[in-house]
C-alpha cells in the first residue's frame, strides 16, 4: 500500500535540528507549468520572427534555424532557468515554488538535467498524465524525472520579519505589574492553549459578537484558574482583556 | 515555561538578519567564493539560527516567528552541508573526456542494448523474408514502402537535387526528431528498463526489415552506401541512449546491492548526463550528414566513398569512446 502523501518535506540535519519544508501541490505545479508553456509560446513566436532576419540567406536556412532554435529552446528552458534561478522557471518564481534536492541540499547541474530529460516520459501520453499520476502516488509529491534526479519541488516559505508587536501590543500592562505572578503563570501555563490564545486575539474582529464573548470567557477562567492576580490588578479587566494581558505577561511585555 | 519572546527577538535578530544577508547574496551570486573568515561566520550563523529553533520548538508558540527562523536555517543548511564542487568555468577538456569515461564505466548496460538491437534486427530480417507483405506493418513509412528496385533506379537517375532548397530544414527536422527519440529511449529506463528495452527492439526490427527488404533484392551496396555516413554515427547515439535507459533502471532495481535507491541514482547521474549530451552531440552531426551526404547516391558520389566515409566515422567514433579519458 501506498504511504499517505506528504505535505512537508521534513529534515533531520546532522546537529539534530529537525526542520521542515512545504512540499508543492500538483495543482500549483500544474499552474507553473502553464506559465511556463506560455512563455515557451512567447519564444517560439520570438524566435520565428527573429529567424526571419536569416531569410536573406534562404528560406531553408532560416526554417532550419527556427526549427532547431525552437527545439533547444524548449529542451533547456527548464533547464538554464533551475540551474541559474537555483531551482525555479519563470512560472515556479511566480508561484512561489523551487525544486530542491531531496535531502534539502542545493541542486546539482545533473539532478537538473536528468529531471528535465524525464518529462519525456513524464509527459506521456499527453498533458503530464504519468507526471500527474505518479506525483499523486508519491509519497513526497514526486514525477518520475524528480525520482530518478532525487529532486522534490517545494512551496518556498515566505521571509516575515517576526511581528511580536501584534502579539502583545505595547500598552499598560497590570497584570505585569506583578512579575512573580507573571512568571508562575509563565510556569504553569500550557504551549498550546496559549497558541490558541494568540490565535484568537489575531482573529478577534473576524468573530460573531457571542462567539467573541464566548471563546475569550472561556480562555480567561483557564488563565485565571492558573494564578489569582490581586483584585488592584484586575479590577474593570474584560474577559478579553484579560486573556490578552496574560499573553503579554507571558511573553514578557 | 515559555520563552521571554521578545527579549529572544531583540537578542537574536541581529544574527537572523546576517544569515539572510549572507544567504540572499549567496543566491544572487551563485559563484561567491567565501573566505574562510566569510565560511565560519555563516557556520556560526548556521549554528546559532539552529539553536534558536530548537529554543523556538521547546519553549515558544508562536508561528509566525517558528516559521521565520525554520526557513533560514533551510537554506543555510543546503549551503553548509553542500559537499559537492561548486560548478565553476566549464573545463571542456574534462567535459569532453567525461563522456567516453561514462560509457566505459557500464559496459554491461551498452552490450545489453546492442544485443536487444540484434535481436530486433534479426526479427525483422527474418519477418519480411518470411513474408515481405509484413512490411506495411514492420515498416509503416512511406518512404520505405516501395520497391527498392524501383528506388534505386529513380535516385540513380536523378538529375537535378531533389533536396535543393530543403536540405538544412530537413537536417533541423532530423536532428530533433534523432535526439527526441534518444531521449525518450534513455528516458525509459525510469520504467525498470521495460520502454528502453521495447525501443531498443523495435527500432532493431525496423533496420532489420529495411536491410532485408533492399539486401533480398540485391542492393546491398545502395542501402551501405546510403545509410553508413549517418548511421554510423546515428545508430550508435541511440544505443547510448539505451545504455544510459539500462543505467537509469539498474539504479531503479539495485539488485543485490545494499545502497538506498537515492544514493545509486545520485552515482550515476553524472554518468546519465554525460552519456546523454555526448549522445546529442552525435545526433547533430548525423542530422548533418543524412541531409547533406547520405540522400546524394552514385553517380554524384559514388557508394565506394559513401562507405569508405561511414567506416571512417564508425573507426574515429570507437578510438575516441575507447580511448579518450583514459589515463
Amino acid at each position: 500500500m501506498t504511504p499517505p502523501r506528504a505535505s512537508a518535506l521534513r529534515i533531520e540535519t546532522p546537529e539534530g535540528v529537525v526542520f521542515s519544508l512545504r512540499l508543492a501541490s500538483p495543482v500549483l505545479r500544474a499552474l507553473a507549468w502553464a506559465v511556463d508553456a506560455l512563455v515557451l509560446a512567447a519564444a517560439a513566436t520570438a524566435i520565428e520572427k527573429g529567424a526571419r532576419v536569416f531569410a536573406m540567406l534562404g528560406t531553408d536556412w532560416a526554417t532550419a534555424l527556427d526549427v532547431f532554435l525552437y527545439f533547444a529552446a524548449s529542451m533547456a528552458y527548464a533547464m538554464v532557468f533551475e540551474w541559474y534561478w537555483r531551482g525555479q522557471t519563470l512560472g515556479k518564481r511566480l508561484f512561489g515554488l523551487r525544486v530542491v534536492d531531496a535531502q534539502g541540499l542545493r541542486l546539482r547541474p545533473a539532478q537538473v538535467v536528468l529531471r528535465n530529460l524525464l518529462r519525456a516520459v513524464d509527459f506521456l501520453p499527453a498533458a503530464y498524465l504519468v507526471g500527474v499520476t505518479a506525483c499523486l502516488v508519491s509519497r513526497k509529491g514526486q514525477r518520475l524525472g524528480d525520482l530518478a534526479a532525487n529532486t522534490v519541488v517545494l512551496r518556498e516559505a515566505r521571509l516575515l520579519e517576526p511581528d511580536v508587536e501584534r502579539i502583545a501590543p505595547v500598552k499598560y500592562n497590570s497584570l505585569a505589574a506583578f512579575p512573580h505572578l507573571a512568571a508562575r503563570l509563565r510556569s504553569r501555563v500550557n504551549p498550546e492553549a496559549v497558541r490558541i490564545a494568540v490565535t484568537a486575539l489575531a482573529l478577534r474582529d473576524g468573530y460573531e459578537p457571542p462567539a467573541r464573548v464566548e471563546l475569550f470567557g472561556e480562555l480567561a477562567g483557564y488563565f485565571r484558574a492558573l494564578v489569582g492576580f490581586p483584585e488592584a490588578a484586575v479590577e474593570g479587566l474584560t474577559d478579553e482583556q484579560y486573556v490578552r494581558s496574560a499573553v503579554r505577561a507571558i511573553y514578557g511585555k | 515555561m515559555i520563552l521571554d519572546l521578545p527579549r529572544f527577538v531583540t537578542a537574536e535578530r541581529v544574527y537572523w538578519n546576517e544569515l539572510q544577508t549572507v544567504l540572499d547574496r549567496l543566491r544572487l551570486e551563485p559563484n561567491w567564493r567565501m573566505s574562510i573568515p566569510e565560511i565560519e561566520r555563516l557556520h556560526y550563523l548556521y549554528e546559532r539560527c539552529s539553536a534558536d529553533l530548537v529554543r523556538l520548538d521547546t519553549f515558544a508558540t508562536e508561528p509566525q516567528l517558528r516559521a521565520y527562523v525554520e526557513s533560514l536555517v533551510a537554506r543555510a543548511y543546503a549551503e553548509i552541508h553542500e559537499t559537492r564542487a561548486r560548478a565553476g568555468k566549464i573545463r571542456w577538456g574534462a567535459f569532453i573526456a567525461a563522456f567516453p569515461r561514462a560509457f566505459r564505466r557500464h559496459p554491461g548496460a551498452f552490450r545489453l542494448a546492442v544485443g536487444l538491437t540484434l535481436a530486433g534486427c534479426a526479427f525483422g530480417w527474418f519477418a519480411i523474408r518470411a513474408d515481405p507483405d509484413a512490411k506495411a506493418v514492420l515498416m509503416p513509412f512511406p518512404a520505405l514502402m516501395g520497391s527498392p528496385a524501383k528506388r534505386v533506379a529513380e535516385e540513380e537517375s536523378m538529375k537535378t537535387d531533389r533536396l535543393h532548397g530543403h536540405k538544412a530544414s530537413f537536417s533541423a527536422q532530423l536532428m530533433t526528431h534523432n535526439i527526441q527519440v534518444t531521449v525518450m529511449t534513455m528516458a525509459a529506463g525510469i520504467t525498470w528498463g521495460v520502454g528502453t528495452i521495447i525501443l531498443l527492439f523495435y527500432n532493431g526490427v525496423i533496420l532489420g526489415a529495411v536491410a532485408a527488404d533492399y539486401v533480398g533484392a540485391g542492393y546491398g551496396q545502395f542501402l551501405a552506401g546510403w545509410l553508413l555516413p549517418h548511421g554510423a554515427i546515428e545508430i550508435p547515439a541511440i544505443l547510448l541512449g539505451g545504455q544510459a535507459g539500462f543505467i537509469l533502471a539498474g539504479a531503479l532495481i539495485g539488485s543485490g546491492e545494499r545502497t538506498s535507491r537515492t544514493e545509486r541514482l545520485r552515482s550515476v547521474a553524472h554518468d546519465l548526463l554525460a552519456i546523454a549530451l555526448g549522445a546529442v552531440a552525435m545526433l547533430v552531426w548525423a542530422g548533418i550528414v543524412e541531409a547533406f551526404v547520405s540522400q546524394y547516391h552514385q553517380p554524384v558520389l559514388p557508394y565506394s566513398l559513401k562507405i569508405a566515409f561511414g567506416i571512417l566515422e564508425m573507426a574515429a567514433l570507437s578510438i575516441f569512446l575507447s580511448r579518450v579519458g583514459r589515463t
